[in-house]
């Protein structure tokens, strides 16, 4: 695993306290945002992060997502700047686990070698592909497996116990769970075979999980931390940010979210 | 470890490349697929169906006026345009939607650009009273108004699509996020050749009905298989449905015909074979039109058949093993098309099928120089009812100039 990763989840569970990581499209509104707006929000209380890269057709994400994406590619976003900013804020943040996350063809269409070692080159830590199941994915992984950077796979509430099993195999990292069927997107009510299925995850798990999809309160970030190693949180983070006009205005409200999350969080260990 | 392979390739192309949520659906449908292919109840519900509802076989017709005019060619049309509801759709939408009656699903979706998939969706849902629920981009439905009434009126309900370009490629993708929450009670009847494993088989499975009819018929009339398969490329069901039971016929000449829009030196267009590089769009593998940072890049047609900016992952292969020809035909050629087998054949084709008539010109030319005389099987994939109207504000000027010339 990579050592950034390990280490932090390593930490979390020497602190008894469960992983926090946001997830942000990228450039939206541009880079220099997001470059600012991630160690505010290490500050504030995140683990981790995943960093979007926007994409034209992002089909498993939902509007708001979808919205953010169109901002941030509007505003001229492209990969390889995307790569830059990752190698600018590394430096700002120099412990904390950076894990991209794009969809398959801003990859095929920059070169996968190209790709595999930029990333691992600005210190990313590992990256998700949300339209690669590992049954795709052969090439890319052949590729990443001389770097340091990790192949997070996702399991979903129809995955069959063989697929739990495949993706704990090849994937690395840690395992995302898609904690409710459908796109991205903060929902009011928890999926109620969450703690079921997670249940069948976590028999057979060699490494941490993270459940994302559908995370909006503090009270939620709670209950699905009691099933897993720690949550993320995307579109009802986009959701604040955008709910405020100016920049300083969307990264105190970001920042303050964040903080409501990790006291959610860390209130729900303290009290069990 | 696991087993980790990557299924459904036609060559290098094809694949499954969706989110994890889809994966067991689409290892589900391949089981029940497989189950129907081999399960003669199956195929005899079916092809009642395609004989009684739908009026197969259509019929391959000589097209004495059009071929007199080309010179050279002996073109027979397959009539598909005859079909329930004006073109070739229903072929895949009927077999889908008895597949899904054998999954158990209550409730069918599907994406549709010109409406057509739409109404061949909608009106096979009826037919088995299922839920039906059509997404359709903003932009189309403008365009389409007489057949999203058609739709609702066949009992569908139609979504509009807002995101993106507001077009098929948005449809598409919004059908599919509708399918990774909906899964468990629903079908998706894509509409095309295209998409993961195993709907590009599976569809080409439903269309090659059109080849096989048509390889039968033209042994029949002309006691020799055809010289070339001509039909229009757009996802390519028509299209991979004529070829498909002529691939081992190495004699005959197969050639798709991509929208060339207003010309391949613009970006608008809709050539993902001629013009476009290979990449992953709506799970799967194949040419696409995408910018140097892998952006998909909306296509342009006349037709909005042939408007996406993808194509089915056999044709790349076809392409790419140098089986089959690809081409193009501009909005204007195909324009000029539509009229010249109205008024020859007293045929009003789809503006899809019409770029692939009016390829016909330039193969008489290939065929004038090189001496000879040729057999074409055609495929007129829809009827022309549904663009007459865009025709009529596109076309009247040129008919002006014609009547006082």
């Amino acid at each position: 695993m990579g050592d950034r990763l390990e280490t932090c989840f390593e930490r979390l569970r020497t602190q008894g306290r469960s992983g926090l990581f946001p997830f942000v499209t990228a450039g939206d509104p541009d880079l220099g945002f997001t470059r600012e707006l991630l160690p505010l929000m290490t500050e504030a209380g995140a683990d981790g992060f995943e960093i979007g890269v926007p994409f034209s057709d992002p089909l498993a994400d939902g509007p708001t997502i979808q919205r953010s994406s169109m901002r941030s590619l509007t505003g001229g976003t492209r990969l390889s700047g995307v790569l830059e900013m990752v190698g600018e804020v590394r430096a700002d943040i120099p412990d904390t686990p950076l894990v991209l996350m794009t969809y398959y063809n801003p990859i095929i269409a920059m070169g996968l070698s190209e790709f595999v070692r930029g990333a691992s080159q600005v210190g990313a830590d590992a990256v998700i592909v949300p339209d690669l199941p590992p049954e795709e994915a052969g090439a890319l992984l052949g590729i990443m497996k001389d770097y340091p950077l990790e192949p997070v796979f996702m399991l979903a509430p129809t995955s069959t116990q063989e697929r739990i099993e495949l993706v704990n195999d090849v994937g690395g990292g840690f395992i995302y769970y898609v904690g409710q069927m459908g796109v991205t997107g903060a929902r009011d009510a928890l999926d109620s075979d969450l703690g079921a299925t997670l249940g069948r995850i976590n028999r057979v798990k060699n490494r941490p999980v993270l459940v994302g999809f559908g995370i909006k309160t503090p009270e939620q970030a709670a209950e699905v931390a009691g099933y897993a190693d720690g949550v993320i949180v995307g579109s009802a983070l986009i959701d604040v940010m955008e709910a405020e006009a100016s920049r300083e205005d969307k990264m105190r409200a970001a920042c303050d979210y964040i903080a409501s999350l990790r006291e959610g969080l860390d209130r729900s260990k303290t009290v069990s | 470890m696991s087993e980790m392979v990557s299924r459904g390739r036609f060559g290098r192309f094809g694949g499954r490349y969706v989110p994890e949520t889809l994966m067991p659906a689409l290892e589900e449908l391949e089981v029940a697929y497989q189950e129907a292919r081999s399960d003669p109840a199956y195929h005899e519900e079916l092809a009642y169906y395609l004989r009684e509802f739908v009026g197969r076989p259509t019929p391959l017709y000589l097209a004495e006026r059009l071929s007199d005019h080309l010179g050279v060619l002996r073109v027979y049309l397959k009539r598909e345009d005859l079909c329930h509801t004006g073109a070739h759709k229903i072929n895949n939408t009927l077999g889908q939607v008895l597949l899904a009656r054998r999954l158990g699903k209550t409730r069918i979706i599907a994406e549709t650009g010109a409406g057509q998939h739409g109404v061949a969706t909608a009106t096979a849902a009826a037919l088995f009273g299922l839920d039906c629920d059509i997404y359709m981009g903003e932009e189309d439905i403008g365009r389409q108004s007489l057949n999203v009434f058609r739709m609702r009126l066949l009992g569908a309900r139609v979504i509009p699509v807002t995101s993106g370009s507001k077009t098929l490629k948005d449809a598409t993708n919004e059908t599919l996020r509708d399918w990774t929450a909906s899964v468990r009670t629903t079908h998706y009847i894509i509409g095309s050749v295209v998409g993961p494993h195993p709907f590009p088989e599976m569809i080409r499975e439903c269309q090659s009905v059109i080849g096989r009819e048509a390889r039968a018929q033209i042994l029949e009339a002309e006691g020799r298989l055809p010289d070339a398969c001509v039909a229009c490329v757009g996802g390519g069901s028509n299209s991979i449905g004529l070829f498909h039971p002529f691939v081992n016929d190495e004699d005959v000449e197969l050639i798709g015909v991509e929208a060339g829009g207003r010309g391949l030196d613009t970006e608008e267009h809709g050539a993902s074979l001629t013009a476009g590089r290979v990449g992953v769009l709506h799970g799967c593998e194949t040419f696409l039109l995408y910018d140097d940072d892998g952006q998909i890049i909306p296509a342009h047609s006349v037709s909005a058949g042939l408007d996406y900016p993808g194509v089915g992952p056999e044709h790349a292969h076809l392409k790419d093993s140098g089986r089959a020809r690809y081409v193009t035909v501009e909005d204007h050629d195909a324009l000029k098309a539509f009229q010249m087998l109205s008024v020859l054949e007293g045929i009003i084709p789809a503006f899809e099928s019409a770029h692939a008539i009016s390829w016909l010109d330039r193969l008489a030319g290939e065929t004038r120089e090189a001496g000879g005389m040729k057999t074409v099987v055609l495929c007129l994939s829809g009827r022309g009812d549904k663009d007459v109207h865009q025709a009529e504000g596109l076309l009247t000027e040129m008919l002006d100039d014609e009547e006082v010339r």
